[in-house]
């Protein structure tokens, strides 16, 4: 039996990420009486994708101890205008960005701690926050926070229905462990996630190539709650055939993998599908601004698998990966370990080799080293894949998040279907509503910077709603 | 599906001579993959320094762990994840065979095995020949007489015996711990010049001396649960300087019996009785709350096999201060003999048995914090 110390609480949150804890925090600060969190996973799970980030982007006007200059609000709208490809609205983002100037000290406030960028993120230094230990270890210190802010959290609690009616929030039912709890309350704020987790979606979605996709976060982000709402009439926003995708080891656990199942070595080698035949420039760019790309290439693939072929002198150009490359000693035995037909692996590489011409090799620059007369071709860092041992990597599509999402307005309340209307007492945070400020791409930690800033602005509306 | 096996070609290459040792290495490849953990600790700065981990690296990286528990909390890939990644533990168990494997000579190695009861009869036995020698020496009534006057301790045993007999143990514990230490140094193979280069020896002494990784990288370090509320570091300086102010109150006693001819015991505001009360009173404060963090953590992260041998070498070091105080404040009443014999009994067991108890940590990590000091200058 589950037991509430109450049967209506002034905000009830669906969710237990940063944007539900960020909303939980600020609703307190703002004079609500009583928070609830229902958080679907299990403790040890709780906060969706929150437990695998790392950093979060926000403008600001000097250099600080852990950033190493400004970031202004214009260069963020530039750099979201850009990622985007214009796929965003322009008020809510340029709203978003305004009130990420005050996130970093206000995160702070609650206990948040930041260090340096990590090693190995160097191009970030200037414009991300690094959480010290981490997104959990960040997590962590919010509900440590909100706890002491007498929030009160359930786990295991799937949100399964709501009385939504005339744009108006009653109660939320959840099953608890199995039983189903109906809780009242005077405002809701939905921030629970994507459906990035659920195969289902995914196939209906995609076809049969979703078979062969892996979730890189939590099993826990199903769409559920994403669904109900559009269902009781909350406007949706996004393409729901879209969805962030990269290239990651295909020997990855089908769920929460985590960052640590990325790779970083296209650049330095070629990349073939199970045909042994290679499909793209693997040196079109430098790799921060390729990564994302190859997630969706590789779908595009028979049985959506491809392997990175490098040989010894890449080996340590690279951060070093959780599962060690598959090694060989010649190009056909690494074809024979990887399924492939040798002859055809051998016949790849031997061409790709005839066509690389010298020139100075640095994975610095936007170097020299290419391949001439060969489709595709690989326009910088092309070298001669000659140097046993030689070593693969398996490599299949690895989703992050899901574009669906609710509409909302500057408030955070979600807008409802037909008239547009701001609902009375329903707000949104977070990836459920990432979709109105990143309608397509993605930049480093800006899936943060959304579920802080909305998330607080909802917190603080709710209160407010809430105290009339 | 592939038609091949992937998993199956993601074997390590190197070998290892313990269970622990392999699973160390699958969790620093781990880490070395995800590296949030870089700002808590030395551990993980210097994890990043490598790609591949020997037997050695892996020991070092062991000794260089703090136990301060963040890592743990912080880690999405923590149990029940999969990938089961518990870094406390495993370096913890890690530690634990390195201290067997380091031992001088090796035939004492064992005694690091069921290492509580082992200490606890060196222990028992150790009192009971200073009582038995105390009155096979005198008459058993002399045990029990009241005095106070100097030279009082030695009518019971005389200063020469005890300089010889204690000097002698502490001796062998010094040539026995240097012995491990030297194992160790060649087992991480760092050269010997390293622990000529007095920037480095001095950046160990400051961040050993303030305990500079026991906190959780600025944000407290945790032991029962993910709230950075443990206060091992303060009982552990109690611990420390409490140690090292009564090893002072007896090497100012030393002198002032050889140097000044002044025998003990000595009036209660003199030095050695000042340095001997203060340390004792941190060396009761600082293992009581060891020993609670100790019964307090989370077992998760707790290498069980050493548990009692950990809480073994706390006791002594409680014992020790708490037999001390003892002697000091009954010194004048007939307890005294008795005291004197159980106090020194509990000093000669904690000598004897240093290099094979948890005392060790101590200069692993100190040899640990000297090679971080020099590659972080050099990296």
């Amino acid at each position: 039996m589950t037991h509430f110390s109450r049967t209506s609480y002034d905000v009830v949150i669906a969710g237990g990420g940063n944007a539900a804890l960020c909303a939980a925090i600020s609703a307190r600060r703002a004079g609500a009486e009583s928070v609830l969190i229902l958080e679907a996973a299990p403790e040890f799970y709780r906060g969706g994708n929150t437990r695998h980030t790392r950093n979060m982007r926000c403008a600001h006007e000097t250099a600080t101890a852990t950033l190493t200059g400004p970031y202004t609000e214009d260069e963020f709208w530039d750099d979201l205008k850009r990622v985007t490809e214009g796929h965003t609205n322009e008020d809510l983002a340029k709203f978003m960005i305004e009130q990420s100037s005050s996130l970093l000290p206000w995160m702070e406030e609650q206990g948040v701690r930041y260090q340096p960028s990590l090693g190995g993120t160097l191009s970030l230094g200037r414009t991300n926050s690094f959480f010290l230990g981490g997104g959990r270890s960040m997590l962590n210190t919010l509900y440590r926070t909100a706890e002491k802010f007498g929030v009160e959290v359930a786990y295991d609690a799937e949100v399964i229905d709501v009385d939504l009616q005339d744009s108006r929030f009653r109660s939320a039912t959840a099953r608890i462990k199995g039983e189903l709890v109906k809780v009242e309350g005077k405002t809701f704020i939905a921030a629970a996630g994507g459906f990035e987790a659920n195969l289902e979606w995914l196939r209906e979605y995609w076809g049969p190539p979703a078979e062969n996709f892996l979730i890189r976060g939590t099993p826990y982000n199903r769409g559920s709650l994403l669904r109900l709402l559009n269902q009781k009439g909350v406007e949706e926003i996004g393409d729901p055939t879209q969805c962030h995708a990269v290239a990651i080891d295909a020997r990855a656990p089908k769920f929460d993998g985590g960052i640590i199942t990325r790779l970083d070595c296209v650049v330095f080698g070629i990349v073939v599908n199970n045909k042994a035949e290679r499909f793209y420039d693997e040196g079109e760019d430098f790799w921060p601004k390729r990564y994302a790309i190859w997630g969706r290439l590789v779908a595009a693939q028979p049985e959506q698998i491809s392997y990175i072929i490098f040989d010894a002198s890449s080996l340590k150009l690279f951060m070093p990966s959780l599962y060690p490359p598959i090694k060989a000693e010649t190009i056909g035995e690494l074809g024979e370990k990887l399924g492939l037909d040798p002859k055809a692996l051998q016949n790849t590489v031997s061409t790709f080799n005839a066509s690389v011409r010298d020139g100075n090799f640095d994975p610095a620059v936007l170097d020299d080293c290419r391949t001439e007369g060969l489709t595709p071709q690989k326009s910088h860092w092309a070298r001669r894949i000659e140097k046993a041992p030689f070593y693969a990597y398996p490599v299949r599509p690895g989703i992050t998040f899901t574009y669906l999402g609710v509409r909302v307005n500057r408030e955070a309340r979600v807008v409802m279907q037909g008239n547009a209307q701001p609902a009375e007492n329903v707000f949104s945070a977070g990836e459920m509503m990432a979709g109105n400020v990143l309608g397509r791409g993605y930049a480093a930690g800006i899936g943060m910077t959304i579920g802080s800033s909305f998330g607080r602005v909802a917190g603080r509306e709710a209160a407010k709603h809430v105290r009339g | 599906m592939s038609a091949v096996d992937l998993l199956s070609l993601t074997k390590a290459d190197q070998t290892h001579r313990s269970a622990s040792l392999a699973e160390a290495d699958r969790l620093m490849t781990v880490c070395n993959s995800c590296r949030y953990c870089e700002g808590l600790c030395a551990v993980f700065p210097a994890m990043e320094m490598r790609r591949d981990f020997t037997n050695g690296d892996l020991s070092y990286l062991a000794n260089l762990c703090h136990s301060c528990g963040a890592c743990y909390y912080d880690c999405q890939f923590s149990p029940p994840h999969e990938f089961n990644v518990n870094v406390p533990r495993v370096l913890a168990e890690v530690r634990g065979e390195a201290y067997q494997l380091y031992a001088w000579p090796r035939a004492f190695a064992g005694l690091f095995e069921r290492n509580a009861l082992k200490i606890s009869l060196i222990l028992a036995g150790s009192v009971a020949a200073f009582i038995a020698g105390f009155i096979a020496v005198h008459e058993p009534a002399a045990l029990f007489a009241a005095n106070d006057e100097p030279g009082a301790f030695y009518r019971l045993m005389p200063h020469n015996a005890m300089a010889a007999l204690f000097g002698a143990v502490f001796l062998y514990a010094l040539v026995a711990m240097t012995m491990g230490c030297v194992n160790f140094w060649r087992d991480i193979g760092e050269p010997a010049e390293t622990l000529s280069e007095p920037r480095s020896i001095w950046q160990a002494i400051k961040d050993a001396g303030s305990l500079r990784y026991l906190d959780g990288g600025g944000a407290g370090c945790m032991n029962e649960d993910d709230k950075p509320d443990d206060n091992r570091r303060f009982y552990h300086h109690c611990t420390f300087y409490g140690f090292m102010l009564c090893f002072a109150s007896t090497t100012a006693a030393t002198g002032y019996h050889y140097l000044l001819g002044m025998e003990a015991p000595y009036p209660w505001y003199d030095l050695p009785v000042v340095l001997g009360t203060l340390g004792g009173i941190g060396l009761v404060i600082g293992p009581i709350g060891l020993l609670k963090a100790k019964f307090q953590r989370d077992r998760a992260m707790q290498d069980g096999a050493r548990f009692d041998g950990d809480a073994a070498f706390i006791g002594m070091l409680f014992l020790t201060s708490v037999t001390g105080l003892l002697l000091m404040v009954l010194r004048a009443t007939p307890a005294m003999g008795l005291l004197l014999a159980i106090h020194l009994g509990v000093v000669f067991a904690l000598f004897f048995t240093m290099p094979y108890s948890k005392f060790v940590h101590g200069l692993y990590r100190f040899g640990s914090l000297v090679r971080y000091a020099k590659e972080r200058r050099s990296h």
